[in-house]
């Protein structure tokens, strides 16, 4: 076990050396080299090649330690993840966070009830694990508040006793945000789900933050208006989490993102602390709009108890085209035309190149290939929505007709009815699923900027050549990038050609590391392959003033190295 | 030979449907309409006759208000050679619907007329049945494959039938109804999108045909069903006995 430390830290040193060398980064990554720093190097060097192979072993290893040792949480622990999109993550427990006692369980039975207080091992081990079991924590509890006065409680009470605390919704995070990374207090915002009022002139939505996205969808639905935020997880995500993670999804490039479409938010502090932002302006320029500050940051600075949200009244007129392009160039010049053609009504534009397509024609039962006979190398699907079918279907019509005499098509097809049109999105929403049937699977979430976006997976595919499949597709109209790598089973081998290549080529071309999946623990370490030292240093600098004993949701978002007491 | 298809424009079977709060009729106001799915299997049977040369020509037919050309238009970009609509009001009964197909076929002398086995707002699954009485012609009803002779002038029609598959051998000219696993209809592509603004829809009135609409039926309420009741979580066997001879009354 200290051997495995020793040259643990020994291959660090000597990685910081290559580092200093290879990395156009290093600047900007010199004050997080602890755990980050490794995956820093171009390319692996000979001595890191036998660690990440023996890391595996060298991990059980210390498992029968951990397990011998007990759960005393002022061992340095250290956890491993089946990490499958990034090389394995090692943190260590803070040993200034305390354990649950029996006090704490009944000063929370007093609050909660005996119902609000879970602790059956079957559900703690489900709310443990996150949805793609990449992720597993040892949380031994869960607190199920009904109210923002009892997180306000709960949370003033783990602040005095230095608890750690993970705020859940829907747990369908694809980053390892939503579960704990050690023992900390799952705190699930389900039961708090209810709709508080619904404005149907203005189409403001106030409702709690555990209210699951289909349940107001549906809600929304008979009341004439839709939510501006659509995803496929959204049988199970809550509205608290969506606005945490300020997730994306379809409808994205018509109704923009949720930082515009949150008009307040009720959160509650570290301390207990309520802040009630609940607002339903549209315009509200008095002082700083903290609300923002609350949205995306997934958990790290507070409970999202309430939300207030504009929704878009809901438009009758749908259209659907799956359209084929021989090169990704014809992709480009497509969207410029379809934002010009189409304009108001444009409501998708998603793109898959013929590796996702191979692999849902293979994977997905029931997939139907609208081009049965011959295989295009590009294909988008584009939506529109309005509140006029002829006028829709004549602008629609005068876009393709433009668009093939241009030869930006080479072929494509109209859904005639609501059946063919779930079909061409059955395509591309099944492509995540094809993916994990396919073996292993290598994710990446990147913003680039559009016309670079398809450079990077043709580069990652030379440089993979014939060992892994690169598979893209993604929000073409809001240039972000879904690139995986699809391999027969995992391979450290693998993953060390693909990362830090990734994350260092997406840094160089100004893009993003996370467009809208998170940082959660998966990327905790790598937000400086994105943002600025003082940048984050302001972050952390927010996170120490809104939660200075750093209780909630540690060791995410942010590189824990910069809350080490030393 | 010419083929005949008969089209209906419905409540797209994707949508929620919504009963009027009047409770005259299920609400077409703002909601998406699309081509009825057997009469698209139909057509799209009809295409893949005329495509292996048996056939050298299919006509979609539909009869509604004018918003129905849109649903014959959808027939034409799938591959439709023509279209003909008919004007009438919106829910006749398929008595007259028959007329008007056999008036028509007295018109264009087809030698096949394809109509999906029944339409999915109203599941009446009578029109097909009705014209083939009205022209005397054999019928062969839920469709799930169709083999065409030309030599013979016959054809071969399986239908799905409860213990098995019945095989018909009818001679031409005939009605065939197409049931769900006849075929998968195919998408329209957009250089037949394309080519299918300029095909001919032909009008014709109900005057032309010499059709009189007239119906022995009348609609007196339309009502949803009732909801289901959410279900209960029994704790035990004997909870379970007590309920079902208590509360249910069946045990």
């Amino acid at each position: 076990m200290e051997d495995w430390k020793s040259t643990y830290r020994l291959l660090t040193h000597c990685k910081h050396f290559f580092h200093r060398r290879l990395s156009p980064n290093f600047h900007n990554s010199k004050p997080f080299c602890t755990s980050g720093s490794r995956y820093h190097c171009s390319q692996p060097s000979e001595l890191v090649k036998p660690y990440i192979g023996n890391y595996q072993q060298e991990f059980q290893t210390f498992k029968h330690l951990q397990v011998s040792l007990g759960t005393n949480p002022w061992n340095r622990c250290r956890n491993q993840y089946r990490c499958f999109a990034s090389q394995a993550t090692i943190i260590q427990r803070r040993p200034d966070f305390s354990t649950i006692s029996s006090e704490d369980l009944s000063y929370f039975k007093n609050i909660l009830g005996e119902r609000g207080v879970v602790q059956d091992e079957e559900t703690l081990d489900a709310v443990n694990t996150d949805w793609m079991r990449k992720y597993k924590g040892t949380s031994k509890l869960m607190l199920q508040p009904r109210t923002a006065e009892e997180v306000s409680q709960i949370l003033k009470y783990c602040n005095s006793r230095c608890l750690a605390v993970v705020p859940q919704g829907g747990n369908t995070g694809l980053v390892g945000g939503s579960v704990p990374a050690f023992d900390e207090v799952i705190v699930s915002t389900s039961h708090m789900n209810k709709i508080i009022s619904f404005d149907k002139v203005s189409g403001i939505l106030v409702c709690e933050a555990g209210c699951i996205l289909e349940n107001l969808i549906a809600f929304l639905d008979n009341q004439g208006f839709v939510m501006p935020l659509d995803l496929g997880a959204k049988g199970s995500c809550q509205i608290g989490g969506n606005v945490s993670t300020n997730a994306g999804g379809l409808r994205l490039l018509r109704y923009g993102s949720l930082h515009g479409s949150v008009l307040g938010l009720e959160v509650v502090l570290a301390n207990g602390t309520v802040l009630d932002m609940l607002g339903t302006l549209r315009k509200d320029n008095t002082g700083y709009d903290l609300k923002h500050l609350f949205i995306g940051s997934e958990g790290s600075l507070g409970i999202v108890t309430k939300v207030s949200i504009f929704t878009p009244p809901k438009l009758s007129s749908v259209n659907v085209c799956f359209l084929a392009c021989k090169d990704y160039a014809s992709c480009l010049k497509l969207l410029l035309e379809a934002k010009r053609k189409l304009g108001e009504i444009l409501s998708a534009f998603e793109f898959l190149d013929h590796g996702a397509m191979d692999l849902v024609l293979k994977h997905l039962e029931g997939v139907r290939n609208p081009f049965p006979s011959s295989m295009h190398n590009f294909y988008v699907l584009i939506e529109t929505t309005g509140s006029s079918e002829s006028y829709d279907r004549e602008k629609l019509d005068a876009f393709l007709l433009h668009s093939m005499e241009n030869d930006l098509i080479s072929d494509g097809v109209v859904a005639q009815d609501i059946t063919q049109a779930s079909s061409c999105w059955h395509i591309r929403e099944g492509i995540p699923e094809a993916l994990m049937k396919a073996g292993g699977v290598y994710k990446y979430d990147l913003s680039i900027p559009v016309e670079k976006m398809y450079d990077l997976v043709e580069e990652m595919g030379v440089r993979l050549g014939a060992s892994a499949k690169v598979v893209a597709y993604g929000h073409l109209g809001d240039g972000n990038l879904h690139l995986n790598i699809s391999t027969p089973q995992y391979d450290d081998k693998i993953l060390s050609q693909i990362e830090p290549f990734v994350y260092e080529w997406t840094s160089k071309h100004k893009g993003s590391i996370s467009a809208e999946h998170g940082l959660g623990l998966m990327k905790a370490n790598k937000i400086h392959y994105t943002k600025s030292p003082e940048t984050v240093q302001l972050m952390a600098n927010i996170k120490k003033l809104l939660d200075p004993n750093g209780i909630l949701n540690p060791y995410k978002v942010l590189p824990p190295s910069l809350f080490t007491k030393n | 030979m010419k083929i005949m298809v008969a089209i209906k424009r419905v409540v797209d079977y994707a949508v929620k449907i919504r009963v009027k709060p009047d409770k005259s009729g299920v609400e077409t106001k703002n909601v998406k309409m699309s081509m009825n799915p057997f009469c698209e299997i139909a057509l799209e049977e009809a295409l893949r006759v005329r495509e292996s040369g048996l056939a050298s020509e299919v006509v979609a037919v539909s009869i509604g208000p004018v918003q129905f050309t849109e649903t014959l238009r959808t027939g034409l970009a799938m591959g439709a050679d023509r279209a003909i609509h008919v004007e009438a009001p919106e829910n006749i009964y398929p008595l007259t619907i028959a007329k008007i197909l056999k008036a028509l076929v007295d018109v264009e002398k087809p030698g096949l007329l394809f109509l999906g086995k029944q339409a999915i707002d109203n599941d009446q699954n009578q029109t097909g049945q009705m014209v083939a009485g009205l022209l005397k012609w054999p019928q062969g009803t839920f469709a799930s494959k169709v083999v065409l002779d030309k030599e013979k002038q016959v054809a071969t029609v399986d239908r799905e039938v409860d213990g098995g598959i019945e095989t018909l051998c009818l001679d031409l000219p005939a009605v065939i109804t197409t049931d769900l696993r006849l075929n998968q209809p195919r998408y329209a592509t957009l250089p037949n999108i394309m080519k299918a603004k300029s095909k001919p829809i032909k009008k014709f009135t109900l005057q032309d045909l010499n059709v009189e609409i007239k119906s022995d039926l009348e609609v007196v309420e339309v009502t949803e069903p009732p909801k289901r009741k959410s279900g209960v979580i029994l704790s035990s066997v004997d909870e379970l006995i007590d309920k079902l001879k208590n509360e249910a009354r069946v045990i």
